[in-house]
């Protein structure tokens, strides 16, 4: 502890110098803190998946539909606990740039299937006897001012009604939220009727279906039963686990997990030479000092000691300022009115930073400090 | 050995190597420092004198031969013991002070007592007795950009002194003064000696510095020649 004031005078001996270091190492740290919270809510929304969730799709492609017959079909299905289908819908909300997550759904048999959005009995029941009644999620409720009790106008870019308006009038009946805080809450769902008997594309179509089994264990036959029954049929199902889904649809961006682990493994690169040669570069002006030092009776490994402490607190100062200001940005991003997963700073995160600082203070650290190990006093007195 | 020898090399040998070259500077140096002496060594460049003065303090080994402080062998020592030593017996002054920039005037004098177990408050203590002995209480909290040579030898030995070593080692303590200013710092070495009875060894080339001693030794090729320049 006597040598921790060495240690921080030292440090901030060059104000610029060090400013500048640790706003490199804040900027890396900052990209690190909003990169992997967006990383883990990718990640969520298949770890979120529910082991007993099936999802029935049109084997051709996710995009072809689906009879509505097929709807009851499935649900007669063995160990098939609930069932409900859901239509993309492609609604925005006076912005057409604003599109969001909005589904016409079997909304009698929603909640059973999507158990894990929280919504209370009396919405859950108005939303039911309200054909006009959306659900939405609270985060996109508050980025767009929903109430309960709200009568909202919201348009598709794919449908229109018969009457040629695309715009659908809708009741917000209910505000959904989820009991793991990164379940997504960007979502609307709405009633399929009233989609089915608006729309003018042709009715009684449905875009997927999804469905809970009795068990996980069952999946497979469960899924088996679901695809022979329609084998052979104009339009031939493909059923898949929700979490293989969600992780399928995902992957169409690219591998998203890659691609966010390069960019912070460059970042990271960057402030390791900035840092590096930062310290390298101060040691070495310190050589006589070094000498000094070990003159008055400092050991050696005493001085590894404090230059590598050097090293870690100049890291952690950087990397808790950066994790701190990517809470910030993560903050601000979730109360933005775009459309994006819930972005969380967990302790995880934090965990991995702390593990990234103390990796980056000691391989910064330990080549200046092997050099004041190695320091020769009479060399080291001869520089000064 | 007698109680009144603090220092006694017995046939004491350094050798570098350059390349395939082996340069001796000492062969078979014998040489005894009382307790309470003020030594002055001089010399020509390149005879020994800061060598000398290295393995005195112990940041340089001899190749060969023995080094006896105070009744103990220290040429043995590792380097760990070695700077244990150093702490507890020695206090040094530089040429060109070096002092910590980036700390004042007190924590530059507390450095050595980091290297102790007193408290805080203790090292408080000291550090006070040691910047009033050299006149600069009031300096305690500039930095040494703000002193100047003079004001910064004397925190240099406030330094030396602060933890009561028993040797003072100086290379060239005045040689970066002008000659007002080394006077100081001489009589303060020499009050240092006379009524702290601090043993001191200085290397000069100022013959005029080497008169605040009380004696000096002429080092010429690694080989010294004794001459009472203070009687």
């Amino acid at each position: 502890m006597k040598d921790f004031y060495l240690v921080l005078k030292n440090l901030t001996r060059k104000k610029m110098r060090l400013f500048l270091t640790v706003f490199a190492t804040f900027i890396a740290f900052m990209i690190f803190g909003t990169l992997t919270a967006f990383q883990k809510a990718f990640d969520s929304g298949i770890e979120l998946s529910a082991d007993d969730r099936l999802i029935v799709l049109n084997k051709i492609s996710f995009t072809q539909v689906l009879p509505i017959a097929y709807a009851n079909r499935v649900r007669a299905v063995e160990h098939v606990e609930a069932m409900t289908h859901l239509n993309w819908f492609g609604g925005y909300y006076q912005d057409p740039r604003s599109q969001f997550a909005m589904f016409a759904v079997d909304a009698e048999n929603f909640m059973e299937v999507f158990d894990e959005l929280v919504l209370t009995d009396a919405q859950r029941q108005a939303w039911i006897d309200n054909r006009q009644g959306l659900i939405a999620g609270q985060a996109i409720a508050e980025n767009f001012g929903w109430q309960v009790g709200d009568r909202i106008p919201i348009n598709s870019n794919i449908f229109s009604q018969r009457d040629g308006r695309t715009d659908w009038d809708f009741d917000v009946v209910g505000i959904y939220t989820g009991e793991d805080p990164q379940t997504d809450t960007n979502s609307v769902y709405f009633h399929y009727e009233y989609f089915n008997e608006t729309q003018s594309f042709g009715g009684d179509f449905i875009g997927f279906m999804a469905v809970r089994t009795s068990d996980p264990s069952l999946n497979e036959e469960v899924i088996k039963s679901i695809d022979d029954m329609f084998a052979n049929s104009p339009a031939e199902t493909e059923t898949v686990p929700e979490k293989a889904f969600n992780k399928a649809f995902i992957e169409q961006i690219g591998n998203l997990s890659l691609i966010l682990t390069s960019v912070v493994l460059a970042a990271f690169f960057v402030i390791l030479v900035i840092v590096g040669n930062s310290m390298i570069l101060s040691i070495r002006e310190r050589t006589a000092e070094i000498g000094v030092m070990k003159t008055l009776g400092f050991t050696s490994s005493r001085i590894f000691r404090m230059v590598l402490a050097e090293s870690l607190l100049l890291a952690l100062i950087g990397g808790v300022l950066g994790v701190l200001a990517s809470g910030s940005l993560i903050t601000l991003i979730n109360n933005a009115p775009i459309q994006l997963p819930v972005l969380v700073l967990d302790s995880s995160v934090w965990s991995q930073a702390m593990l990234f600082v103390i990796g980056l203070g000691f391989i910064t650290g330990i080549v200046p400090a092997m050099s004041a190990l190695r320091l020769n006093i009479i060399t080291a007195l001869s520089r000064s | 050995m007698s109680d009144d020898i603090l220092f006694d090399l017995k046939g004491v040998s350094k050798k570098f190597t350059k390349g395939k070259d082996t340069i001796t500077v000492f062969d078979g140096l014998d040489m005894s420092i009382a307790r309470g002496d003020f030594l002055a060594i001089m010399g020509p460049s390149g005879s020994g004198k800061t060598t000398l003065l290295n393995m005195l303090g112990g940041v340089d080994q001899p190749t060969g031969g023995e080094i006896w402080f105070d009744g103990s062998r220290i040429d043995s020592l590792s380097e760990n013991q070695l700077a244990a030593w150093r702490a507890n017996n020695i206090g040094f002054i530089f040429q060109f002070y070096n002092l910590m920039p980036m700390l004042n005037a007190e924590r530059n004098v507390e450095l050595p007592l980091l290297l102790t177990k007193l408290s805080r408050s203790q090292r408080k203590k000291n550090i006070a007795a040691a910047l009033e002995l050299v006149s600069l209480s009031d300096r305690a909290r500039h930095m040494p950009a703000e002193m100047s040579g003079g004001q910064q030898q004397r925190v240099a030995i406030a330094r030396a002194l602060v933890s009561d070593p028993k040797l003072m080692l100086c290379d060239e303590p005045t040689g970066d003064l002008d000659r007002e200013t080394a006077d100081e710092i001489l009589t303060m070495l020499q009050l240092l000696n006379r009524e702290y009875d601090k043993t001191i060894v200085m290397v000069t080339h100022d013959p005029e510095a080497a008169k605040y001693a009380k004696r000096t030794l002429h080092l010429d090729k690694g080989v010294f020649v004794e001459k009472d320049l203070a009687a």
